[in-house]
């Protein structure tokens, strides 16, 4: 499941038409070595290209260096991801570089374990000390004790130590905390992922529909170009969201659903389209499978019959069922990103793919289109060891359709449980645990039973509160990184290099790796002198070479074919070679071969759901202190109905905190009270009310949605954790 | 005779702030002050709501208050698409054109002087839009000339409808607002 590698599409090789230089005067003298990039000032205006990494597009980027300081960063033209342009939070980026809060030298924790108390020492110190405590944890437990979470990019170094090390217990919340669900149902029904970027072709799209997706306010740059280029375009937006979003604002019909009740909209639009024989009949018989059973199915489930479940009318199910159905295949019903809501997020982004499968619009013009990814060898390296034991993530599958990626919740009940064998290590890159994972008391418990927890990070976040050792990472514009080569709707390849010195002791990721793994004995795994060695290797290999992509920043390759119409010979890689209307997959492994609906439990009297989301100018909960984000939103508000608000007292701007039905107490957060959301749910951007003391700028700033989730509904499919499961009710003591 | 406008298209904004941010930017705005802005105006009762979002700044008025108010002339109409500009040297920081601002667009820089957008004229002469401009993921925010007939920004006040801002204050702005 879930790997990319099955897809079939012509993959390119190095010949390419390049992309202009964008550098023209002469910069080369300032990449000698990886750590040192301007040592000596040079006057004027230096542009260097390079890719973002304040969230995880990799837009490419051409970072303006003026007196030898970092003055701003802009788009790469070239890039076929930016082009041009940078969404807020890569224009903010370079106060990355000169966030005052930023890590500077690595620490030892002299305490217990939170109270972020440490000892400052030498790199040495730290990774001896390191390498130490993973041996014994080796000697113990075996290799596979020690677990990875890494997010983005930059963790593709440690990744390959941990492998040499001997585990494969390596993870990201991105899977079972976000996207996972969705890559689960499409490719029970496509054979194939969504991916990232995702493969939407929204520019292109006549009838977009956003289920809970708020494109403007979740920043994926080129979705939000894209995004706009339809609203210009006068594509018809169809919008289904509790909250009134900026995306419903642009909205032909805004249809204002309650909380948890999508399956149920989905199903009844499925029902009016097959009622009334308004989907692509030749798609459907040529490429379906299942399609009688399906349709006998979904019969039930008419527009009436969802009216009382999903407060929309009866008429407006019918009304857009209709308006898909009039711009068909060009219909793209997004699957969303972030698709862990209720537990049934599977069977919800099943009933998606399966709504797109009727549009005919999965590998159509305004659909999804086929993407390439450019192809680079991959550096040869001695065989990993063999792991002795499966991951530890997912015994017995449990989750049978968990393949590909590994679910961080499960690794953290490893660690907690000792079953099916102890997780001992923690290795934590990129990723603020305690804000990513539900439950914060269980990540702490877990962390709790550790004999070695290592946080590698930039500033002192967190999840660095609790480690025993923190590693002072450079930020992306100090440092190289992994080549990007992700799928996209033309192959590209674009390089991250660094842009100016890091301000203090702060190392690169690859650096950290490669001393970790030469003190663990695994020097074998880095014959590379360097990342410009490594990178340089990889790139010859594809007939480029690294000084090429330090002056151009991207190589884009040939424009190909991306829709079946342009030739594509359609694949579906399900057993049946279909696309599964009815899964035997799913019905053999005891689950609903069709989606089914079922109705959420309700919020208790007083209480109302809680629901999260993004704000334009953050990502997550690691940008909050890098002051142009900063400034920009300092801290979240919470978003009540204004006759909620009236109801109970609550004043626009006053501070009040939350308690969910657990007791748990939240932060306190100014109430913003408005039209623009339902009366039986609160909404709050994630990432803020962080409780790391040594960050002072976003210390306390707002209300953790994190802390207030204590429950969640697992996804039986795939693992992922549903978390807009929690009722919060207002606390007036602040 | 140049005469510079911006014809924004709020039903493309997503108000994002990257404007906001890349002014800070490129204009090295001091910590906490801002050139630019974002406005939001909601109007209507759950689920039947509008939204208008704005980028705000300058309006770099035809008929400039804080022009008149200021004692001296540091306040000016810059001869080059009649931007409206202050002179650093010759500001003593009174605030009198801050009173006299209906926009609330300047501030005191903590340098002594009166600040606000320039229309990024550095930029616009040499060829280049404002930074905001070019920066707007969802290209809604177009710059140009509006004595010159065949500009972007005259051709799109022709095709679409559009307000400006507080147009009741007699002061003749240039940021103009599609809807
Ligand atoms: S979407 Fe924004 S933050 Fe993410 S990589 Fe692109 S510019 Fe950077
Ligand atoms: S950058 Fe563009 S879309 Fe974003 S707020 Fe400014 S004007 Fe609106
Ligand atoms: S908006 Fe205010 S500061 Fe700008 S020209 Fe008009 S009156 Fe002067």
């Amino acid at each position: 499941m879930n790997s990319l590698s099955r897809r079939k599409f012509l993959k390119i090789t190095g010949a390419t038409v390049g992309a202009a230089a964008v550098i023209t005067g002469s910069g080369k003298a300032l990449f000698k070595g990886a750590d040192k990039v301007n040592k000596k000032i040079v006057k004027g205006i230096k542009k260097i290209p390079t890719y973002c990494d304040v969230c995880f597009w990799k837009c490419g980027a051409i970072a303006y260096v003026k007196d030898g300081k970092l003055w701003k960063i802009e788009g790469n033209p070239k890039d076929p991801l930016s082009k041009g342009r940078l969404c807020p939070r890569g224009t903010g980026g370079v106060s990355a570089h000169y966030d005052p809060e930023r890590l500077n030298s690595p620490l030892i924790r002299k305490k217990e374990r939170g109270e972020e108390k440490w000892v400052a020492v030498t790199w040495g110190e730290a990774l001896d000390y390191i390498a130490k405590k993973m041996n014994k944890i080796k000697e113990k437990y075996g290799p596979e004790s020690m677990a990875l979470f890494s997010h983005g990019v930059g963790g593709t170094f440690l990744k390959h130590t941990i492998k040499a090390f001997g585990s494969r217990n390596i993870t990201a919340p991105s899977f079972a905390q976000c996207r996972g669900p969705r890559e689960t149902g499409f490719e029970l029904t496509f054979g194939d992922v969504v991916g990232s970027p995702e493969r939407t072709d929204i520019k292109n799209s006549k009838c977009l529909v956003l289920i809970g997706s708020h494109l403007g306010e979740n920043m994926h740059n080129t979705q939000v170009q894209e995004f706009a280029e339809a609203v210009e375009k006068g594509t018809s937006i169809i919008v289904v969201d509790p909250r009134f979003s900026v995306a419903a604002s642009k909205a032909k019909y805004y249809l204002p659903i309650k909380p948890g009740t999508d399956i149920a909209l989905l199903l009844a639009w499925m029902n009016v389209i097959v009622k009334e024989k308004l989907y692509d009949i030749d798609y459907v018989n040529k490429y379906g499978f299942g399609f009688e059973q399906f349709a006998a199915e979904i019969s039930q489930y008419t527009p009436e019959w969802a009216y009382p479940e999903t407060g929309i009318e009866p008429e407006l199910i019918r009304t857009t069922a209709r308006e898909m159905a009039l711009y068909k295949p060009a219909t793209l019903v997004h699957p969303g990103r972030h698709t862990t809501w209720y537990g049934d997020d599977t069977q919800r982004s099943r009933a998606i793919a399966l709504l797109n499968a009727l549009m005919g619009s999965w590998g159509r013009k305004g659909g999804f289109y086929l993407p390439y990814n450019y192809s680079v060898p991959k550096y040869k390296y001695p065989p990993y060891p063999k792991p002795e034991h499966e991951p530890v993530d997912n015994p017995n599958h449990k989750y049978p359709f968990a393949e590909g990626e590994l679910l961080s919740t499960g690794i953290r009940e490893a660690t907690i449980t000792g079953k099916p064998y102890p997780i001992k290590g923690w290795m934590v890159y990129a990723t603020n645990l305690t804000q990513s994972l539900p439950n914060r008391e269980e990540t702490i418990k877990a962390i709790q039973n550790l004999d070695l927890l290592v946080v590698v990070d930039i500033i002192p976040s967190e999840i660095a509160g609790w480690a025993d050792v923190v590693l002072p990472e450079v930020t992306y514009l100090e440092r190289y990184d992994e080549l990007n080569t992700a799928s996209f709707r033309q192959s590209f390849i674009s390089l991250r290099q660094p842009v100016v010195d890091a301000p203090g002791d702060q190392k690169p990721n690859w650096w950290i790796a490669k001393q970790l793994a030469e003190r663990l004995g695994l020097e074998k795994y880095y014959p590379w002198k360097d990342i410009e060695e490594y990178l340089d290797t990889r790139l010859k290999g594809a007939g480029l070479s690294l000084n090429e992509l330090k002056k151009k920043g991207v190589v884009t390759g040939p424009k190909e074919p991306i829709y079946f119409d342009e030739g594509i010979e359609p694949e579906f890689y399900t057993p049946s070679g279909k696309i599964e209307f009815y899964s035997l997959q799913l019905a053999e492994a005891g689950f609903d071969p069709v989606p089914k609906y079922k109705r959420p439990e309700q919020p208790p009297p007083g209480y109302f759901r809680l629901l999260f989301g993004r704000a334009p100018v953050h990502t997550f909960s690691k940008t909050q202190s890098y002051p142009l984000l900063h400034h920009q939103m300092e801290e979240n508000v919470l978003w009540v109905n204004t006759d909620v608000a009236k109801r109970f007292g609550l004043k626009n701007g006053e501070y009040i905190k939350l308690k969910n039905t657990d007791g748990v107490i939240s932060n306190k957060i100014k109430v913003y009270a408005t039209e623009r959301i339902r009366t039986d749910c609160v909404f709050m951007v994630h990432g803020f009310g962080q409780t790391s003391k040594q960050l002072k700028s976003t210390y306390l700033r707002g209300a953790s949605d994190s802390q207030l989730i204590t429950r969640y509904n697992t996804d039986p499919i795939m693992g992922g954790t549903g978390m807009n499961v929690n009722f919060v009710t207002f606390e007036w003591e602040v | 005779m140049a005469r510079y406008a911006m014809v924004i298209d709020t039903t493309k904004c997503v108000g994002c702030q990257d404007c906001v941010i890349a002014c800070e930017t490129e204009n090295n705005v001091p910590e906490g002050y801002c050139r630019d802005w974002i406005t939001t105006a909601t109007s209507g009762k759950f689920p039947t709501v509008q939204l208008e979002i704005r980028s705000e700044r300058c309006n770099h008025c035809s008929e400039p208050p804080c022009v008149t108010s200021c004692p001296t002339g540091a306040s000016h109409i810059h001869d080059v698409g009649g931007v409206v500009l202050v002179n650093h040297d010759e500001c003593i920081g009174c605030k009198a054109c801050l009173a006299s601002c209906p926009y609330d667009a300047r501030f005191i820089h903590p340098d002594g002087y009166a600040d606000k957008c320039t229309f990024c004229i550095h930029r616009v002469e040499k060829g280049e839009d404002p930074a905001c401009v070019s920066v707007c993921p969802t290209h809604c925010m177009h710059f140009g000339d509006l004595d010159d007939p065949e500009s972007e920004v005259s051709k799109l006040l022709k095709e679409r409808k559009y307000h400006t801002n507080l147009p009741e204050a007699g002061t003749g702005p240039n940021i103009y607002y599609l809807i």
